[in-house]
């Protein structure tokens, strides 16, 4: 067995681990690049719905009126993963002009007997709106925090752009409270009286 | 191992006791631990499929409850993915590289020692991951399905965390797998075998190692970025905090769907083999064939959000993915007509592995066609999350990946143990295997299409026919392993010795060295290059 060979496969090999090493290390990097770069683009297209479109109000009263067109915006609340409030639009839903300044109410009331702090997270359906749908004022601007009982009305004033494509005549605008204090989480969905391995007894009338 | 005679002197026989295998250096020890790991993980993910058959003969819950159910749905997934037919084809490339291109063992003999040991380890973290629920105080079962989606996946108990610590060391171990597979591949061919002479099996797994490398770092990062938001207050899928959960769903099936290339090219690689052995005639085609592999190579890493359409993204968006993935279908099906021509007027004869390789070309092609359909944006909305899926996936990765596996083990059985297995046995196992696979998966396209959801305990009773059908199907399909785990110990024990050259066809094409050694080969092999004429 000639000694040379050996000796230079041995560098050639640990030029090639180390070129494979430095790929699995980029392209852990590259998982996490993903996020600020996902967020990017979120926010450059609207994509995933939930950028907050807050302008100024002088920007607002400037935008001109496009009375020609008529836009249905439908209101929806939702809680997510059991959050005790009772959390809905006053109104179903509003026709207003691109351009046109409209303000509606969300009622919100505590329903548990401690106080809460959550956020609002806003989702636009069809996302492709979601970039001509601004606001001035919106309770998910800032974190909500209710004392135990405590219920109130809460304020979103918006504006169509203009600009929003003709093909969109109706904009769903959803809204998500979710408490900020998420350690809960991982208890919310604990049933023990599902950790049974053999559920011992079928109801014959399930089917 | 009495075949190691004219030998140099200091390369002895295998150490004795269990230091022969918990230190081993040894390509063909390491590949034998891979491949019965594998087999072990066989029988586990199997008695979980049969648990959830079980369940799905009757609607209502019968046997296990709604999250159990779950968590072995996921765990079936995880294992059969990460602990069958990943190990099982390192454990062939083990085996077979370094004997197929005439290297005296793999690159980095002691990182595959390690790889292989991550193994077990990641093996116990999972199943205590589904044990760890009869804890009282551990939380809610991993009842994400394998896709680990969040806001689930945040909420789950500690089971997650176990999986999530289960994934980070198959990541680790495949990685160090694939990366001395490739070193191997690129640095230690023996003098006369260039790129374009070695087997399709080597070149098969030149893709594969590099696919891995590429995206398991992607999904090493997707569940590290999950254990931070369980226990270390960030919010990369938590909308609370401005985070997304799609996110996670990009991240997870830019590894996942490459993913499917990694479990399809090593069985395509052996297909490579075994029909031109049994053809008795070159592969056709076997540049083309490379190309196209490389061409699934690059397409695969691209397509990823065809899993995601119901997600809402723009048309324009929808659409690349949408052609990329149909695209697909291209190299694919130029790949099957290849084997197709491959045994164009070759004098055939039917053994075991070619039974499973003629087989593999059917069954595959109709996971293509049902993939091409759910590759289209409007018919996929409608499939989504129905079990149409789950039959495709299954034709898929069963014929794709886990039939092509079972050819291998045929086909090398011989090389690897010296002896003959059963012809007659080898031929009852694949056609019960087979007629038993297509009565469990086919139905499940009727009921998918009816409108039945994936993910389910418990389903209408418009279904329960094809449910029982299948469940039926199931329970055979997994009888029929205790067959292949008897013509397995069979053949490791005993039986008629094998020839060199078992397969009278073997050397034909663009063969591996592995026919120039004794059956079994001696443990050490190779110690001189060899001269390839």
């Amino acid at each position: 067995m000639n000694q040379n060979p050996q000796h230079t496969s041995k560098q050639q090999n640990a030029k090639t681990v180390r070129l494979m090493f430095l790929i699995v290390i980029g392209m852990f990097g590259f998982g996490f690049a993903m996020v600020p770069l996902y967020d990017l683009l979120c926010s450059v297209t609207g994509l995933n719905g939930s950028t907050t479109g807050r302008i100024q109000d002088e920007t607002a009263l400037t935008s001109r009126v496009d009375y020609n067109r008529i836009v249905t915006v439908e209101f929806d609340a939702t809680n997510n993963a059991d959050l005790p409030w009772e959390f809905r639009p006053t109104i179903k839903k509003v026709d207003v002009h691109p351009g046109e300044i409209k303000e509606v109410t969300y009622f919100v009331k505590n329903n548990a007997n401690h106080a809460i702090i959550a956020q609002a997270i806003p989702g636009i359906t069809p996302w492709q709106a979601t970039n001509h749908f601004n606001k001035t004022e919106c309770f998910c601007f800032k974190q909500q925090k209710l004392e135990p009982g405590e219920g109130k009305e809460m304020a979103l004033r918006f504006v169509i752009d203009p600009t929003l494509p003709k093909e969109y005549r109706t904009i769903t605008l959803s809204y998500t409270f979710m408490d900020t204090d998420r350690s809960k989480l991982k208890q919310n969905g604990d049933m023990p009286e599902l950790h049974t391995f053999v559920i011992s007894k079928t109801p014959n009338n399930n089917i | 191992m009495s075949a190691v005679i004219h030998e140099d002197h200091h390369h002895d026989g295998p150490p004795a006791g269990f230091k022969r295998w918990l230190y081993s250096t040894n390509h063909k020890d390491i590949g034998t631990m891979y491949l019965i790991f594998a087999l072990v993980m066989l029988f586990i993910g199997g008695g979980m499929a049969m648990i959830i058959r079980a369940e799905l003969f009757m609607p209502g819950i019968q046997i296990v409850n709604p999250d159990l159910y779950n968590n072995l749905l996921t765990d079936h997934a995880l294992i059969m993915i990460f602990g069958m037919v990943m190990p099982a084809a390192a454990g062939m490339a083990n085996w077979m590289i370094p004997m197929m291109i005439g290297a005296p063992d793999m690159a980095l003999p002691r990182m595959n020692n390690m790889s292989f040991w991550l193994l077990p380890a990641a093996a116990i973290l999972l199943l205590s991951s589904l044990l760890v629920q009869f804890i009282p105080g551990t939380g809610v079962p991993i009842n994400t399905g394998w896709t680990l989606y969040p806001p689930l996946s945040v909420q789950t108990g500690m089971g997650m965390d176990l999986l999530i610590f289960s994934v980070h060391l198959l990541g680790i171990s495949s990685i160090m797998a694939s990366i001395n597979i490739v070193t191997t591949i690129l640095n230690m061919r023996a003098p006369g075998m260039p790129f374009m002479k070695m087997p399709l099996f080597v070149w098969a797994w030149l893709f594969t190692g590099l696919l891995l490398i590429i995206v398991m770092p992607v999904l090493a990062g997707g569940v590290t970025m999950l254990l931070f938001d369980r226990h270390f207050g960030t919010s990369f899928f938590d909308a609370a905090g401005g985070g997304d959960p799609v996110l996670f769903q990009h991240l997870f099936w830019f590894f996942g769907h490459p993913e499917v290339y990694v479990l399809l090219l090593p069985s395509i690689g052996v297909l490579g083999l075994v029909i031109p052995t049994f053809s008795r005639k070159p592969l056709f085609g076997y540049k083309p064939l490379v190309f196209f592999m490389g061409f699934l190579f690059a397409l695969g890493l691209v397509v990823w959000a065809h899993h995601q359409y119901t997600i809402g993204m723009s048309l324009g968006a929808t659409t690349y993915f949408m052609i990329g993935t149909i695209l697909i279908s291209i190299p694919i099906g130029l790949m099957l007509f290849n084997f197709i021509f491959t045994m164009w007027r070759g004098s055939l004869t039917f053994e075991t592995p070619m039974l499973f390789g003629i087989a593999i070309i059917l069954m595959f092609a109709f996971a293509g066609v049902t993939g091409v359909m759910l590759a289209v944006v409007p018919a996929d909305l409608q499939y989504h999350d129905s079990y149409f899926v789950v039959a495709h996936f299954h034709y898929a990765l069963i014929p794709g990946a886990v039939f092509g596996l079972y050819a291998g083990v045929f086909y090398w059985l011989p090389k690897w143990t010296g002896h003959m297995y059963n012809e007659k046995q080898g031929k009852i196992f694949f056609w019960w295997t087979t007629l038993s696979f297509n009565l469990t998966f086919f139905p499940q396209h009727f009921s998918g299409l009816a409108g039945m959801p994936r993910r389910i305990v418990d389903y209408n009773i418009q279904y329960i026919e094809f449910n029982q059908i299948s469940s039926i199907g199931g329970f055979l399909f997994g009888l029929s392993h205790l067959l292949f785990l008897y013509i397995i110990i069979k053949t490791v024990k005993g039986g008629e010795k094998a020839a060199d050259k078992p397969w009278e066809g073997a050397q034909i094409g663009t063969p591996g060295l592995e026919w120039t050694l004794p059956s079994p080969p001696p443990f050490h092999s190779f110690t001189t290059p060899p001269q390839i004429k």
